[in-house]
Order: C-alpha cells, then structure tokens, then sequence
C-alpha cells in the first residue's frame, strides 16, 4: 500500500512542499527513511513507532519505506515526524480520508504522542498557501505564527489522536485565527529613545542622516562617551517596517529558532550587536546545517560592530559581499542557499588603543605610531562601505544637567520617513531604494550639483586633505541632507555639512600626524 | 679644529669622569694630551681615580673610538667647544657641573640671550598650541629658544621659533649626529640651518634613557628661564624646572585646565612660587636687557571682539559672524558652539566647513574647533 502526505522543508527563507511517501510492503519488518534526511529524520523512526504506538494505534510489523520528496534535496530537523506517522495510518487505512492532499501536516512527535513545535513555521505556511493547501496542521504553540497567513485554515492540535480523529471526521477542529492588522499595528513602542540621550546634538544630526539615506557609518569616540546607547537607539529612528517587510524580518527569525515567545510577527526593525570575537560563519551565516547568520538577522534594521578594530580580518572580509549584494549566498551540495542581508552598518571604534585621545579628562598613554596604527589599521575597502564619520565626545559632567527638552526619537523619526519616501519615489523602476545604494553611474544622474558646489568640493579637497574615495561618498550624503531638506537641488550648505562627515579621512589614523 | 681636540673629545667619553673628575686631572695633569699618555704609576697616584677608571684612561679601544669620533666630526662638520674656550657659553659656564666638551651643529654664541621652553611629549592641542605661540613670540624679539626636540611641547616650540623667523637651540640626550625621536629628522635639520644642536655626547652615543635628565641641566643651564609649557604629575620636565633653581634660573609655568592631568604639574609649579605666564609679557618683563617697547606693538592675536569690519576682512555671512565670535584659540566643541551662537546643528556644521575652507577656523580631532591664527 502507497500514501502519500505533504509536508514541508526549509531551503534558505523559503519553504518548499516535502511530499512524504510511504509503501508498505510485505517482507522482514523494517523500517527505513530515506531522501537525504540528516540525523534527526533518521531518529524520527523511534519517534514515530512509540508515538503510534502508545496513541493505542497498530504500528504494521511489515516491510515500511517513507521517502522524503524530492530526494535530491537535504531535510533537516523532526518536523517531518507527523507527516510520516499520518503516512503509515493511512497506509495501514488506519485512517481513511480521501482529502488528503489537501492537507500539510507540521510537527515533532513525542514518545507519547504529543505534537510537539517546530521552527520556521511562517515561511512554510506561506508555501502551503503557494502551493493550494487547504489545511494546516500544526502544534497549537506554532498557531499563532500560521495564522498570520490568510488564506489557509491552520488547526491546531495536541496530540496524534486527535489528528487521526480529526482526519477521520470523528473530531471538529476549529481554524486558529491571529488577528494580524492588530499584530501589525499593535503600538510599536521601542523601550528606549533618542531623548534618554542629553545633549550630543552633532551625532543625533548625523545620525538622524544615516537613518534618512539607509548610510553605513562609522562612531569614533573614547569609551563611555555613549556609542553604544546611541547606537541601540537608532532603529527607533527608522521608518516602520511595511507588512511585507515585518514578514520578512519574522520569517528570518523564525528558521533561526529566533522568535520570541507570543510574538507572531516582528514589528520592529532587528537591532543586532555580535561581539567582536564571532566566526565569519556565524557573522554571515552557513556552517553544516546552514542558519542565517547575524548579518541577516539584521535584515531590515542594524548591524551594530562594536570595537570594530578589534574583529578578525576574516570576519569582515565575509561581510564585503551582503553589504555589496543586500543578501547572502551559500552554497551546499545541490543547492544554493540565500539569506537576505539588508542591513544598515554601524561601526563604533576608540580613536586609539588606550581609548582616551578625545577624553579631555583623561591622559592618551598611546605613542604617536601607536594612535597612528590603531585606526589606521581598518581596511580600505570596508571604509569604502561607510559613508559617515561621526565623533562622539565625552559628555561633560554638567551638560548632563541640562533641562532642555531633548527631541523625541517619533519626531526625528517622522523626518527620517518623509526623506526615505522621496528616495523611493525617486528609485522607482530601478532596483535601489536608498541614496547609500547609488552606483558610480547613478551619482552622475541623480546627484548634480551646480558651478558654487563644484568650486567648494574643488576648495574643500585641496584645503581641507580629504582623500579621493571621499568625493562619491560626500555626494551621496548631500543628496539625502537635501531630501531632509525637503529640497530638489543641492545646494552648497548641503554640500558644507556632507563635508562634516569625513574625520577619519582627515583626522584619524595616518592622517593624524598632521595635526598633532 | 686642532689635533689637540681629539683629547679633548676623548676625555668627555670617560665613562665615570664627569666636569668636577676632569677638571681636578686638568689640574694634575696639565692638558688632555698630557693624561692620554699618561703611564699607569702615575694614574694609580692620584687617589679619586678608581681601577676601573685607570683601565679606562689607559684603554687603547677607547682612544681609537676617539679617532673614529674625529672622523664622524669632521664629515658632519661638528664643531668641538673646550670649556676653555672663549666661545663656550656663558651661562653654561657657571653652573654646577659644565660638560667639558660640547658638540655644535650650526651656530652658538657665547652671550646668547636665551628662554627655554619644556614641556610634556604627550602634549595636548592646547599645551602645543600655546608653546608654538610663546616661542614664535619670544623668538620674534631676537631671544633664542632653547628645548630639547622631544615629542611634543620642545616640538611645538622650535616649530614657533622657526615660524617666526628666530633662533633655536636643540640640546639632545644623545649624539649630535643622531636623530631623537626619528620622526624630527627634518625639524633637526632646519634648526642647524637657523641655530643649533648641542650635545654633551660624543657622536653616535644612543639615546639612552639616563641620558635625558643630565641633558635637561643643559637646557636650564643655555638659558635666562625656564618655561614649563604644560607637564603632568610626572613630567620629565619638572626635573628640568628643578635644576633651573638650583642654577638661579627664573622658572615660569603656563596654568591649564584644573581638570586636565595634562596640567597637574604646571599648576603645582605656579602654587610652589614660579611665574604664571599667560602672555609672553610675563616673560619679557623679567628679562633684563630686553627692549620693552617691543611689547608695546601688536598684542597677540588673542582676538575675540566681533568681527565685523567688511573692509578687512572677506565678506562673511551673518551666521557665520555669529559663529566666529562665539571662537578663541581655545578648542571648542560644535554643540556647544551651536548652542552659543543660537544656530541649530546643520547650520553650524556647514558654516564651519566654509569657514575652514577659507582659512579662519581649524578644526581638531574630536569635533573641536578654534580660530587659526
């Protein structure tokens, strides 16, 4: 006897329908699956005979096959485990139902029958949905995540009986329903903001640019100066994620087993901030069992790299081509995974190794070579990745203390968001969204600059010792102060505070010699 | 330059035979020359001399290094100052413990009216700012500026020096032909060309470390005055300060920020009793012999009235006029120059763009600006 039942596999981001075929045939007992199932699926055969078993159902002592379909592609993980004992019910016509094809079944089972939940349940309710499934079986835990997906009836259940009863039309299970405009629109509310930071005006600014043209950028300052609380509070900055985007950022978390308890949808940008002694695999994604890696958890929101002279050559060698490319690509025996990785960059670095040169409290203990070679050690081409230099000073004790109202991070939010819907309006057909995306070619088109700009970029560069990569990346910041702006032209004062942002051109590693 | 330099050269490498050893053998013996051929009876007389220094004054090796020092002399065209020469300095004469012999790179006079600037090598913008100042100012009225071409304020202040057209004097912690720190090659050689290296090593001593505080007695001992521009708790620089009263020397101090560890040793300088310099007036006024009239000319640029004199100046825009008065010399951070001037951040981040661009403004690491001079 042949069954056939659906379920469902992971390949990058998206699901993919697993056809579970089972064939019971007369012969030795045994027991095998097969199609390139790791670890896990070969273990699912205990799991499933207890499961059937002890749910007081006749596990068949004959010959069993189940292959996992396609065959050529590698399943991971037991949320194959009640697919394959549906399959041998129904291959047993323990379970009579001729409506079998319209149904997915999801879950791990446990010794005593219990369907347990598994990761990665949003992308492959979107594949049901793709792919003309009606109904969804699945553990009630992961209902909740399903059901953010209209279109398809997700029923939750507990425990293998309550399948077979359900397939067998002696049990009612009513469709889970998530109310997902509420999710969606459930108030987003960040626990920190912009205005928990007193004074820093010139980083608020700069940073307020970065968020408005999706810049990579760069924070130098000596430690305690604030960095790192400024940092973590730029996505309260972004503009909100669209519908769209939160399923995507969800669907990434999901797969990663990332997603948090009673939280079917991910309404915020991600904020992730690896310590500086991580692998390249696990900054970018892949190992044997490939899992998105930090950069793509980012996706949509920051990739914050602390101390970032401090991470390993390979490791930011890796990241060179999901900054380029926006995804990343890995690449497995018969297949070619991706893992989008639209991520804005920031960087935060002591100016120096003892970290106290912009402390004017504290004495620079550094040798001249020393403050030299300590910024000066960040490779060309990730400072080709950077658009904005931002120093932070060390807050003095009194500015602490001032009483003026500090703007809220909704205020300079909603500029953040008028800026970016010009850039899109602007993109449109084309397959950028934000001015940090602008190609050489598209600089030309998008931002010219009139006799008075030509003559200050002119002065600037000679007098002021900025380095030849500068001259893209300053137009490309004008270009969004000018939307911030609200203005169709650059004007020269746009093209004045862009120049603002080139410190470590001018100030910082092998340029520091000039000034001290 | 006479054969009898060559004794002379080598007797200021002795090791352990410093000006008081050497100026009781001169007695004893006469000359140099006389004790270079010196047999061991006699050394073995003379009752301070240890074994060890006879086998120095008898050692061949040495004597050839002497050789080799002439020719290293010769090729760098080092000059060689006896202490009994008329034109060993003056003022060095006199003080405790005078180095017999001195190695000239370019000129030195032996009335040379001179102020000593020292200072802190890890020196902030401020300290630099202020020795480069004081120096070009000291300089400019014809006082020669003594340091010691470390990193740093004696940097800064030869720099000053320089700038204003004056006279320096480096005095090194090591040979006259060598280089210390590497990095100051290029400073060394403008100042042969406009004043001079000085040094009590023969050449190609290296700088070593015990080196330093014996030459800072030197750079006291050039000058009418030490300034002591900016030095923390431990400065080497107060070692210098300290011999300066030994040899009655007047000590000046530059005050710095009470919070500033850059500071701590000057500030405890000026609480101990040395001259609080806050303009190079305080300095001048307590030379004697020096015209002051000069100092009734041009105060220096410490200019912060408004500026808003269109005929002297390039036109500039009205927020830029606000942002130039809220400047000094001193350092200040763009919020709070945003702030005083009342203009918000953008405005100010491009204002000051221009006004670096057309010279006015310079900017440090940190987000500090000031007024060039």
């Amino acid at each position: 006897m042949l069954s056939k039942v659906k379920s469902c596999g992971l390949l990058g981001i998206n699901g993919y329908v697993v056809e579970v075929e089972t064939d019971i045939s007369s012969g030795i007992p045994s027991f095998e699956i097969v199609g390139l199932g790791d670890v896990a699926v070969k273990e699912s055969k205990e799991r499933v005979r207890a499961a059937i078993r002890n749910t007081g159902l006749e596990f068949p002592a004959k010959r069993i096959t189940i292959n996992l379909a396609p065959a050529n592609l590698r399943k991971e993980g037991s949320s194959f485990d009640l697919a394959a004992a549906v399959g041998i019910m129904a291959a047993t016509n323990q379970i009579f139902n001729t409506m079998l094809d319209k149904y997915m079944f999801i879950g791990e089972l446990s010794l005593n029958g219990e369907v347990k939940p598994v990761r990665g349940v949003l992308p492959m309710a979107m594949c049901a949905l793709k792919n003309g499934i009606e109904y969804l079986i699945i553990n009630h835990e992961n209902a909740d995540e399903a059901a953010i997906v209209k279109g398809i009836s997700v029923l939750p259940v507990k425990n293998l009986q309550e399948v077979v009863e359900h397939l067998n039309g002696e049990r009612e299970i009513w469709a889970h329903f998530t109310d997902t405009d509420a999710v969606f629109n459930e108030n987003k509310v960040y626990d920190v903001d912009f205005a928990d930071v007193k004074g820093q005006n010139n980083v608020k600014r700069a940073l307020e640019i970065a968020a408005s043209g999706s810049h990579n950028c760069i924070l130098i300052g000596s430690p305690g100066s604030g960095k790192t609380m400024l940092a973590r509070r730029l996505p309260t900055i972004l503009p909100a994620l669209s519908f769209e985007e939160a399923m995507e950022v969800t669907k990434i978390h999901s797969i990663a087993g990332l997603l948090p308890l009673r939280t079917p949808l991910i309404t915020y940008r991600p904020f992730r901030s690896p310590h500086h002694t991580i692998s390249a695999t696990s900054l970018v994604g892949g190992g044997k069992n490939p899992k998105p890696g930090e950069v793509s958890l980012a996706h949509y929101g920051v990739l914050f790299l602390d101390e970032i002279p401090e991470f390993s050559k390979e490791a930011l060698e890796v990241l060179r081509q999901p900054l380029e490319d926006g995804m990343v690509t890995i690449s497995r025996l018969n297949a070619s995974i991706q893992y989008p990785a639209q991520v804005m960059l920031v960087c935060a670095a002591n100016p120096c190794k003892c970290g106290n040169l912009l402390d004017e409290s504290k004495m620079c203990t550094c040798t001249p070579k020393q403050i030299q070679q300590y910024l000066g050690r960040l490779s060309g081409p990730l400072l080709d990745r950077i658009d904005i230099h931002i120093e932070v000073a060390s807050v003095k004790y009194n500015e602490l203390c001032n009483i003026k109202e500090e703007e809220k991070s909704s205020s300079i939010r909603s500029r953040v968001s008028k800026a970016r819907k010009i850039q899109l309006e602007r993109y449109k057909g084309l397959s950028i969204y934000s001015n940090s995306q602008l190609q050489p070619a598209m600089i030309e088109r998008f931002c010219k600059i009139d006799e008075k700009g030509r003559r200050l970029m002119k002065d600037a560069f000679e007098k002021l010792g900025l380095s030849a990569r500068a001259h893209h990346r300053i137009l490309k910041v004008s270009r969004t102060i000018a939307d911030i702006d609200g203005s169709e032209d650059i004007k020269p004062c746009h093209l004045a505070e862009a120049i603002q942002y080139r410190s470590l051109d001018r100030f910082f590693g092998s340029n520091l010699k000039k000034h001290w | 330059m006479t054969e009898d330099m060559k004794y002379w050269v080598w007797l200021s490498t002795l090791p352990g035979i410093g000006s008081k050893r050497s100026e009781q053998l001169m007695e004893l013996f006469g000359s140099p020359r006389n004790l270079w051929y010196s047999k061991r009876q006699e050394l073995e007389k003379v009752h301070f001399l240890t074994r060890e220094m006879i086998e120095q004054i008898i050692s061949y090796p040495l004597k050839v290094l002497a050789q080799k020092h002439m020719e290293t002399i010769h090729k760098h065209n080092i000059k060689v100052i006896r202490i009994i020469d008329e034109s060993y300095p003056l003022l060095l004469k006199n003080i405790y413990d005078p180095p017999m012999v001195i190695y000239v790179r370019g000129t030195l006079s032996a009335d040379e009216k001179a102020i000593a600037f020292v200072g802190s090598r890890n020196a902030t913008a401020y300290g630099n700012t202020i020795a480069e100042l004081l120096a070009g100012e000291v300089a400019r009225r014809g006082i020669t500026v003594v340091s010691g071409l470390a990193r740093g304020i004696d940097s800064s202040a030869h720099e000053g020096a320089l700038k204003s057209g004056g006279r320096t004097i480096a005095v090194l912690g090591c040979g006259p032909d060598i280089a210390y720190p590497p990095d100051n090659q290029d400073l060394m050689e403008r100042i042969i060309h406009s004043g001079a290296v000085i040094s009590e090593y023969a050449p190609g001593t290296p700088p070593l470390r015990g080196n330093f505080p014996a030459r800072n007695r030197i750079i006291s001992g050039l000058s009418m005055g030490v300034t002591v521009v900016e030095a923390g708790e431990k400065s080497g620089s107060l070692i210098t300060a300290e011999f300066a009263l030994e040899q009655g020397r007047e000590v000046f101090a530059v005050p710095g920020n009470v919070n500033s560890r850059n500071s701590k040793g000057t500030n405890k300088l000026i609480k101990e009793g040395a001259k609080i310099v806050t303009n190079v007036k305080d300095i001048l006024e307590e030379l004697n012999g020096v015209d002051l009239l000069d100092l009734l000319e041009e105060e220096s640029c410490h200019k912060n009235e408004e500026i808003c004199d269109n005929d002297v100046y390039p036109i500039f825009t009205e927020e830029e006029i606000k942002i130039i008065n809220c400047l000094s010399n001193d350092p200040l951070h763009i919020d709070i120059i945003s702030v005083n001037s009342g203009l918000d951040i953008q405005n100010v981040s491009s204002n000051l763009s221009m006004l670096e661009i057309k010279g006015l403004v310079e900017q440090i690491p940190g987000k500090m600006f000031r007024l060039r001079k």
